[in-house]
């Protein structure tokens, strides 16, 4: 979708706002042309940075700090999503109870 | 792509509580109060910030439901005087960046690059789930680890080969082989010398590293040895017998009369011996005629001398 649908569809969200948030990196969008092309992804995280503009007055100069553990602590999740489902495909149910024993007697 | 407006309204089952508690503010709070409430709560709860907490998100849910109802004077009013329910009130979509996060659309946001799993990467957290090393059940043998040394040696050593005592850090001592013909930097592995093993396990080895100092008159190249010969002018005028040093030991070996400065003899199999299948290097001795202290005959002789065939060094020859 393009820029003028993102910012109907994120309430509090200006034009100028989600420029410079393209700009600065902080959304990424494809371009073709020259046109942006935003994705699902991209108008949920413009609405999360507006979020935390907003309502937790996170201001622009915290906001690459915020993103970037964000995006770390995103990227181990989905490693562990990854993981799990490796294990669901590749390791024996014994093994797989063994593991999950395993990780209960931690307190994990 | 799909559209997702207006997305997820009430995808929640709602529970009726009651705003003002949700928020924890009392029920004469002013606009600024049930703002700052919000907030505080917001900060906590946000679930994009507390992914795979179903809690943090649930009470994000009643919590931004009861802000939207609370914020609005005009829809507060009327839940005040009983007109609306707190389920009665349209809501803006969930926040829901987790979801895109987490799944394959989230690479595009990723810190690690292309998202691979190199052990570059991730190699702190999983090197060990993948090699092995730190999983559960009974312990493991495993080889010791593989200790590194260095070893100065002369070059005489170097390329006749010796043995040379080396006492480690733990107070032991390894009588290290040298092998004859090795050189400068070569590495020797002396098998099960190094860290021990565990539960069981072989010892590591030890890594001895060869430094070869330089020697002041041979120098080494391959299995061939260089030697400045120094001769006197008449050993090199008149020819004759000289002693050579070789790594050997010294050998004779005779000068052609006329042999001048810089003229190279061969001396066959007198360089770095025969070893690991490399047959015995040359020596190659190059003359260097030395004059010696000043002396009163010789120069008395040259001032009278007339050369048979004057010649000039500095120029290139005739032919």
């Amino acid at each position: 979708m393009n820029i003028e649908i993102v910012v109907a569809q994120v309430p509090g969200l200006q034009r100028p706002d989600l420029e410079r948030w393209v700009a600065n990196e902080w959304v990424k969008p494809d371009q073709h042309d020259g046109e942006y092309e935003f994705y699902d992804i991209d108008v949920a995280r413009a609405r999360l940075i507006r979020d935390l503009r907003d309502e937790m007055e996170v201001n622009e100069a915290a906001l690459p700090v915020v993103l970037s553990l964000l995006d770390q602590l995103y990227d181990l999740r989905r490693r562990m999503h990854e993981i799990s489902d490796a294990i669901d495909h590749t390791v024996p149910e014994e093994v797989r109870q063994k593991l999950a024993a395993h990780l209960a007697k931690r307190g994990g | 792509m799909r559209f997702r407006w207006p997305l997820t309204a009430r995808r929640w089952p709602l529970r009726l509580d009651d705003p003002y508690k949700t928020l924890g503010v009392a029920k004469d709070a002013s606009q600024a109060d049930i703002r700052r409430a919000y907030r505080k709560l917001a900060k906590k709860h946000h679930p994009d910030l507390n992914p795979g907490n179903a809690k943090a998100e649930d009470i994000f849910k009643r919590v931004s439901a009861a802000n939207e109802l609370l914020s609005d004077a005009k829809t507060r009013g009327q839940f005040d005087r009983g007109e609306i329910d707190a389920a009665g009130h349209e809501r803006a979509p969930e926040p829901d960046y987790r979801n895109h996060a987490e799944g394959d659309a989230g690479r595009r946001y990723s810190r690690a690059g292309a998202g691979g799993w190199s052990d570059e990467e991730f190699g702190d957290l999983f090197s060990s789930m993948f090699n092995g090393a730190g999983r559960a059940g009974p312990p493991r043998p495993t080889r010791g680890q593989d200790e590194h040394y260095a070893l100065q040696t002369s070059f005489l050593d170097a390329v006749n080969g010796t043995t040379s005592r080396l006492t480690l850090p733990d107070g032991r001592t390894l009588d290290v082989k040298i092998p004859p013909g090795s050189a400068d930097g070569q590495t020797l592995r002396l098998h099960d010398q190094g860290e021990p093993g565990q539960n069981g396990g072989p010892r590591g080895d030890a890594l001895i590293e060869i430094h070869v100092a330089p020697h002041p008159f041979f120098t080494r190249e391959g299995q061939d040895i260089r030697l400045e010969l120094p001769v006197t002018l008449a050993e090199a005028v008149l020819g004759g017998p000289v002693e050579v040093p070789t790594p050997a030991g010294p050998v004779r070996m005779t000068i052609a009369p006329g042999s001048d400065s810089g003229t190279q003899f061969r001396l066959r199999g007198r360089g770095v011996p025969a070893h690991g299948g490399l047959t015995a290097g040359q020596l190659y001795a190059k003359l260097r005629v030395v004059i010696g202290p000043p002396d009163a005959a010789l120069t008395d002789f040259l001032r009278a001398w007339k050369p048979e065939h004057p010649v000039s060094p500095r120029q290139a020859p005739s032919k």
